[in-house]
């Protein structure tokens, strides 16, 4: 019997504690049928890999609106690469400016959601991947 | 999406204490039953070494955050520590929210402390079906201490009795009377009652109150029934084996600022000790295991009663049954015939 289920991290890292944001999009998660594991705000990119890594989740979520974001980003995916899970999707909400998001989707970010996506957005989008899409 | 890692490969990682392996491993068992099947057999010899602790008790009493500063404790002691925290599955969406790691931080860095989430999905009684497979990886993966930590508990979720070795049951002031403290269910698994939050007032009156129950306590019944499962729990051991003397200790944390945990801990190490020398460590690992091989012919017996009794079967035996040309217990034991293997 066979009962996957797609795991998804919700993190905050950095030192901005506006995490409304992050709990709207994991109690969407939820509802979406996803396993969603809420880890907090104040994460530094060290926690925040090794909570992916013990959890051996699928999706990556962080929500960044301390406009650290070309620091932290790329310092996760980094520590994600080097423990062996280059697989895994990494999504970012938060305000990113433009030259910024396509830097980041460079450094290995999948995708980057501003202000105004819905959550329906973001759910489509990790489906469409988890599926191999 | 690269290829998965092969499963022997997962066990073999696994056993030397590979963090990732273990993760995924524990992935599979949730997700595959075939899967776990595989790789429960080749870690089982490998396991039993670790002692099982499960921590109990009402939402909101501060189970994650006693959890947590059992885990700095432990590893003072230089113990090493796994954590399997469980939260509940929703039953509408089949998502959940695994909100633990919020009050787990401050173990980042540590190699001697591995804390995974996870969700009841169709189990029933406080924990995940997988939640027994898990401790077994993470004990054949060695660590030392493995705390599991239930959904919050109301008064009959006491599935933790028959998978750990240890059982903590957490409250806090101010839940109830005396006479919350004398319903059965939740309170008769104890060996050991934390009253959390006990900074609160009314920490002393909820003392005082589990005090007086356990005093006046009778044995509790050997063995019990929980969904229709028979299930023998760990407080009976205490009681019937009475004469190795077990008394329950009620102790009082503030979880948040650790006062209290170290006591606690030693504590449940003192029970460890117990166990250990009246023989009821054997006794609780033999039910544990009787318990995880009625679990899994059960699933074994649905998952072939599904494959059976196809929705046209069952139709049709429902329009004989309206038709009353058959009875639900007639065609109940009809359905039976076909079950053979």
């Amino acid at each position: 019997m066979k009962d996957s289920q797609i795991r998804v991290l919700v993190a905050k890292p950095g030192l901005d504690g506006h995490d409304r944001g992050a709990k709207v999009i994991a109690r969407a998660l939820r509802d979406a049928g996803f396993e969603v594991i809420y880890t907090g705000i104040r994460q530094t990119p060290q926690m925040i890999a090794e909570a992916a890594l013990q959890e051996d989740v699928d999706v990556v979520g962080l929500s960044i609106l301390s406009g650290a974001h070309m620091t932290l980003c790329p310092k996760v995916i980094e520590l994600l690469h080097a423990q062996g899970q280059e697989d895994v999707l990494v999504l970012l909400g938060g305000i990113i400016p433009d030259e910024d998001a396509v830097q980041l989707k460079a450094a290995g970010v999948h995708a980057v959601f501003g202000p105004g996506t819905t959550s329906a957005e973001i759910i489509d989008y990790i489906r469409t991947a988890m599926a191999g899409g | 999406m690269p290829k998965p890692v092969p499963t022997q490969q997962l066990i073999s990682d696994l056993l030397e204490g590979d963090r990732l392996a273990l993760a995924r491993a524990i992935s599979r068992v949730e997700d595959d039953a075939a899967e776990a099947a595989r790789i429960v057999r080749a870690v089982f010899a490998h396991t039993g070494r670790a002692h099982l602790i499960g921590v109990t008790g009402a939402p909101g009493t501060g189970k994650s955050t006693l959890v947590s500063a059992l885990v700095e404790s432990y590893r003072a002691s230089g113990v090493t520590v796994g954590v399997l925290a469980v939260d509940p599955t929703s039953p509408f969406s089949g998502g959940a929210l695994l909100g633990d790691r919020v009050r787990m931080t401050g173990h980042s860095g540590d190699a001697g402390v591995f804390i995974r989430s996870m969700a009841t999905r169709r189990g029933t009684g406080g924990l995940a079906k997988a939640s027994a497979d898990a401790m077994l990886l993470l004990d054949a993966a060695g660590f030392d201490r493995i705390l599991v930590e239930t959904v919050g508990a109301g008064q009959a979720e006491i599935e933790i009795a028959s998978v750990a070795d240890t059982v903590v049951v957490v409250e806090a002031p101010g839940l109830g009377d005396e006479v919350q403290a004398i319903k059965a269910g939740l309170l008769e698994i104890a060996d050991v009652f934390a009253v959390n939050k006990a900074d609160r007032k009314g920490a002393a009156r909820t003392v005082a109150a589990l005090e007086m129950m356990l005093e006046t306590g009778g044995a509790a019944a050997q063995t019990i029934f929980h969904h229709g499962q028979r299930m023998e729990t760990g407080a009976a051991t205490s009681e019937t084996e009475a004469g190795d003397g077990w008394s329950i200790p009620v102790l009082e944390t503030v979880a948040v600022s650790g006062g209290g945990v170290d006591e606690l801990r030693d504590a449940l190490e003192r029970h460890r000790a117990w166990l250990g020398e009246s023989g009821a460590r054997t006794a609780r690992e033999g039910r544990r295991l009787d318990h995880m091989l009625q679990t899994l012919v059960q699933a074994e017996f649905l998952a072939r009663m599904e494959r059976t009794l196809s929705p046209a079967l069952r139709r049709d035996l429902v329009e004989r049954m309206q038709r009353r040309e058959t009875d639900p217990y007639s065609a109940a034991a009809d359905s039976m015939k076909k079950l053979s293997p």
